[in-house]
């Protein structure tokens, strides 16, 4: 069944659309990443124009990220706390990256720039996370289960401490705000919510426990997609409302059943999972950067008025 | 009931040696939430006042062109093993959609010089409107040939049937990705290569219903368009966390 898309101005089929949305909900709900690095890529290969799938992702991934952080609440899987400090650090971030995209813009090939620093981060935070959690696996799996105590840092002798309930934390404040910052900065550049970039950093940089990470990144994807969303909707125009309801319909569902899943696997089972997804995606766009492409022309048309 | 149509619209013509008489099937085409694609009968007739002359090759032309937009064409290249994009050319006016169609091969009934007074083949319909181009050549042919791919730009050569040279007709597919506009239409009678009458009509190309009022509103109130997407995307999240809670339950 075929629809018309207003914005996008092609024709797609209704249940492609839906189960692409599904696909990437479930991986929202699982992970709680936001799966706009893989939603926009599969937009394209449809026929979606660039400018359209990016920002109507944007929207999908409120829907997806709601869904899934109502049902982590439920479960108190969600640490408002530590949400609103890396949100707060995040808009400093995006703000300061946004300078610097700019920056890049105006000294050319900014496109060569965010995909080799794609496939070198993710490449980074895959492997480190895949090697991590194996070994973490195979402890757990010998010694049955002797908890890891956390080690006493230097973080924690920075002032401003405050106590993360949820994540049974008590640590400086200047840590979260930080990562925030840094994600915020990444995610800008890359046009990306940050959240496969924001959950390693929070398992890995500020000790918080897989369970409570990947609602609290649901938390703050919210808030970045949405404001990406207006932004795209004001300056571009581009979000496409119906294809957005299309991919929301799926990934409303799909992030439902990813949480599930999500909750049914074990801490370090998860954590090889999202590595494993990180790195093939890197792969992905490092072969794209390598292998000699089919069509070396392409096509960007101007609107005339 | 065309060649009744066709009857008709002969009587209303004015007068002239040997001159085009057209008929649509559609006078606008709508795009609905479910469009895909669209059928465009196009079919006519020569009206003369005298006899066929016989020693002649006669043709007949039908081109149909989307409205024209800029185009960055862009080339990647290898540089240090990594593809990326290095040059880039900017067409300065391309049909978003364009088809020809002929009674025969374009060859046979087109004469290079009257393709380029007219701009009637694909290369020629690109070139004609951006003088600029000249030395990009492989851009433009990047252009044709990807949006031929595509669908978009499309030549068909002999698909009118042409009867005792009089009476001719076909069927032109616009694709589903259709950009909105005014479609023009252009048919050529040709003479030994040569262009003898031209007939000119535009098919506006239009969203109709949702789709029309979904388009306007992001334009004209970006603001409550964009607040509006977020909170049918809120809801949708809270509906299907409501529903699989219950489910559970």
């Amino acid at each position: 069944m075929q629809l018309y898309l207003p914005i996008a101005e092609v024709s797609v089929n209704i249940f492609l659309i839906l189960g692409l949305g599904g696909i990437v909900g479930v991986l929202s709900g699982m992970f709680g990443v936001g799966g706009g690095f893989l939603i926009t890529p599969l937009l394209f290969l449809v026929g979606i124009p660039p400018s359209v799938a990016v920002a109507t992702s944007a929207n999908q991934i409120v829907a997806s990220s709601v869904s899934g952080l109502l049902t982590q609440i439920k479960r108190r899987g969600v640490d408002f706390w530590m949400g609103w400090v890396l949100l707060i650090g995040g808009l400093f971030g995006s703000a300061i990256g946004v300078v610097i995209f700019n920056w890049l813009k105006a000294l050319g090939q900014v496109d060569l720039l965010v995909s080799l620093c794609y496939v070198l981060f993710l490449g980074v935070v895959g492997a480190l996370m895949l090697v991590e959690s194996i070994n973490a696996l195979r402890r757990a799996n010998r010694s049955g289960a002797v908890p890891q105590r956390r080690k006493h840092n230097w973080v924690h002798n920075l002032p401003l401490k405050v106590k993360f309930r949820v994540s049974g934390l008590y640590i400086s404040v200047i840590p979260p705000l930080m990562v925030g910052l840094l994600v915020g900065v990444l995610a800008a550049i890359m046009g990306v919510g940050g959240g496969f970039i924001m959950v390693p950093a929070m398992i890995y940089m500020l000790g918080m426990p897989t369970k409570v990470v990947v609602g609290t990144s649901l938390f703050q994807i919210i808030f970045v997609a949405a404001f990406t969303t207006m932004l795209h909707a004001v300056t571009n125009h581009t979000v496409d409302m119906v294809l957005a309801l299309l991919l929301l319909l799926g990934g409303v569902i799909g992030a439902q059943v990813g949480t599930r899943i999500g909750q049914k696997l074990r801490a370090e089972q998860l954590r090889i999972l999202l590595a494993l997804l990180v790195l093939i995606v890197c792969i992905k766009l490092g072969l794209d950067l390598v292998l000699t492409p089919s069509e070396l022309y392409t096509l960007e048309p101007r609107h005339i008025g | 009931m065309i060649r009744l149509a066709l009857f008709l619209l002969c009587l209303a013509a004015p007068l002239k040696a040997e001159e085009i008489v057209l008929g649509l099937s559609k006078d606008a085409v709508a795009i609905t939430a479910n469009f895909n694609g669209s059928d465009l009968l196009i079919f006519g007739a020569i009206k003369r006042q005298e006899p066929i002359p016989d020693t002649s090759v006669l043709g007949v032309i039908i081109t149909v062109s989307g409205p024209n937009s800029s185009v960055v064409v862009r080339r990647k290249e290898r540089r240090f093993g990594i593809w990326l994009n290095t040059d880039n050319v900017e067409v300065d006016l391309a049909p978003s959609y364009y088809a020809v169609a002929s009674s025969a091969p374009l060859g046979t009934i087109l004469k290079d010089i009257e393709d380029l007074r007219y701009a009637i083949t694909v290369p020629r319909a690109i070139r004609s409107v951006g003088a600029r181009v000249t030395g990009t050549e492989k851009f433009t042919e990047a252009l044709i040939r990807v949006r031929e791919q595509a669908g978009l730009y499309d030549v068909l050569e002999g698909a009118i049937d042409f009867e005792e040279a009089t009476l001719f007709s076909t069927a032109i597919t616009l694709p589903a990705k259709l950009t909105e506009g005014d479609y023009k239409t252009r048919i050529f009678l040709t003479r030994n290569g040569e262009v003898i009458d031209e007939y000119d009509t535009v098919i506006p190309v239009n969203k109709v219903g949702v789709e029309r009022w979904l388009f306007d509103l992001s334009l004209s109130n970006p603001y409550f368009y964009g607040i509006m997407s977020l909170v049918l995307a809120a809801a949708a999240g809270w509906l299907a966390a409501a529903v699989f809670a219950r489910i559970r339950r």
